[in-house]
């Protein structure tokens, strides 16, 4: 296609924006109502996963060891635990170490318990990390079979309980969007049928005079282009401000330790260009819908 | 130029329009198509410019075959062909100029060719002096002037006009037909769907009669009814 050719389907394109004032105005404030919304959710979600993947990494399996095994009990059962398939790490805690640290972590309320490295109650430990986190029931399940294992401790609860969380928001957030969605797209398909028939004879004769179907419409693409990345605007703006705020003010210090949002960068940036993205997606898929039924001979 | 081969056209409502036609038209020839109205004279017409497909035989205008043409090689079919009707078809928001300059925009010409093709043509149909007026600005005559300026403009090997003259007036009429004439001349095959009794009678030319889908008359200088 020649440039010249291009500066007039972007010029017929606008024009056709124009023309149409308040059909627009409805195709443009859907496309942002759905990126708003969208975009919230995204947000929403990447901070769960992020969530998820930072306490998934927490998660330990800690194996105690029956008090009674020896060295060589001790020996085998750690093979034992070697030759499960899936395992990521293992690590020994001996009790004395365990003492230690128990202690130490307690502070000052910590001498209290001086008294018990005469006596130590504590279990020889193994702590282990799964190679996938999602496996942790099933590796603690198969550990609590082994020999000399007195008992096994991990954060069963708090897991299930994120997992079951995280989905559902998953879920409800793309059955939310992909509606909305939907209507965004018909939304533009009409607005861009009306401007079809509003220029009905036009195309009638550029057909007549031997236009090519790409030529024809490549204004109607455009204004849909246009439609998508302008209703995209606002959902990118006011999601970008309102997150920087909230990270500023709220995110940052959330008092909470395990809990971190995410920082503005990238993530604002990649929402940004995800929403500009989907905006123009709709638009483009808006304009081939309601153009291709009118260029059938 | 033109031909066609036993040409059946039945519309999927199961109306048969057009039952077995074949006609050859040489380069150069000024055809008249008659016939009452539903005898299958627009139909007739409409396949050339392959606005309807033939639902069997052949037919083909200047050596493409229109029967096994591909959708995508629709639109330069129609290069080689102008169209002219009777309501004129012109954008009322453009000028004379740009009525005529859209069809070789839309070809992609270059900006300096369609200046100098367009005046070139407004100045066959005597309009040069009215390139900027707005269509509503002229009378039918001249409106139908520059329908046939934009058919003509991309020199086409054919001109298709169905009833040009229907809304006109008869001194109009007149002058459109010379127009018609004047571009016959210059080597342009011209075929020719009319009503107007008094033009195919005393501007005499070939003369194709269509009475229910199929010729019922083919004469080289025919009236607009038997002679009696």
């Amino acid at each position: 296609m020649k440039v010249r050719t291009f500066g007039r389907h972007i010029r017929e394109g606008g024009k056709n924006i124009v023309r149409n004032g308040w059909m627009t105005f409805a195709s443009v404030s859907a496309v942002t109502v759905t990126l708003l919304v969208v975009g919230a959710f995204l947000l929403l979600i990447m901070n769960l996963n992020h969530f998820a993947n930072s306490l998934e990494d927490d998660v330990e399996i800690r194996v105690f060891v029956d008090l009674g095994a020896g060295e060589e009990e001790q020996e085998s059962l750690r093979e034992d635990l070697d030759d499960l398939p899936e395992i990521g790490s293992v690590d020994y805690i001996p009790k004395d170490e365990g003492l230690e640290a128990f202690i130490d972590s307690l502070g000052e309320q910590g001498d209290y318990f001086e008294g018990l490295r005469d006596e130590n109650p504590l279990n020889d430990t193994f702590v282990i990390r799964a190679e996938d986190p999602q496996e942790t029931e099933n590796i603690a399940v198969e550990i609590e079979e082994l020999d000399h294992v007195e008992g096994v401790e991990y954060g069963r609860d708090i897991f299930e309980q994120l997992f079951s969380a995280t989905d559902f928001i998953r879920v409800v957030g793309v059955v939310l969007v992909l509606g909305l969605l939907f209507t965004a797209v018909f939304l533009i398909a009409n607005t861009i049928k009306l401007t079809i028939i509003a220029r009905k004879t036009e195309i009638q004769i550029m057909k007549l005079v031997g236009a090519t179907n790409s030529f024809i419409r490549w204004p109607f693409f455009i204004e849909g282009l246009l439609l998508g990345t302008f209703g995209a605007i606002i959902p990118v703006s006011v999601l970008g401000f309102g997150y920087h705020r909230f990270y500023e003010t709220i995110g940052e210090n959330t008092g909470l330790e395990f809990f971190e949002f995410l920082p503005t960068f990238p993530l604002v940036i990649q929402t940004a260009i995800l929403l500009l993205a989907i905006g123009a997606i709709v638009g483009v898929w808006g304009s081939i819908m309601s153009v291709r039924k009118f260029l059938r001979v | 130029m033109i031909q066609m081969q036993d040409v059946w056209k039945t519309y999927p409502n199961g109306v048969m329009a057009v039952n077995g036609i074949s006609i050859y038209i040489k380069k150069g020839e000024f055809v008249y198509v008659v016939g009452s109205s539903g005898a299958g004279k627009s139909t007739f017409i409409k396949m050339m410019y392959r606005e309807e497909k033939p639902t069997r035989g052949e037919i083909s205008i200047d050596g493409d075959n229109l029967a096994t043409m591909k959708e995508k090689h629709i639109p330069f079919l129609r290069r080689k062909i102008g169209v002219v009707f009777q309501d004129f078809k012109l954008l009322p928001s453009l000028s004379v100029f740009e009525n005529v300059a859209f069809a070789m925009e839309v070809i992609e010409e270059s900006k300096a060719n369609i200046r100098r093709r367009v005046m070139d043509v407004l100045d066959i149909v005597r309009l040069k002096n009215k390139a900027r007026f707005l269509p509503h600005e002229l009378s039918g005559g001249e409106q139908q002037r520059v329908a046939i300026a934009r058919a003509i403009v991309n020199n086409p090997a054919v001109l298709i006009a169905d009833e040009p003259t229907g809304n006109l007036d008869p001194d109009t009429s007149w002058e459109i037909m010379h127009i018609l004439e004047e571009i016959n001349d210059r080597g342009t095959t011209i075929v020719m769907a009319t009503h107007n009794r008094d033009i195919v009678d005393s501007m005499r030319k070939r003369l194709i009669a269509i009475e229910g889908g199929r010729i019922s008359r083919d004469e080289v200088r025919g009236t607009y009814s038997y002679e009696s």
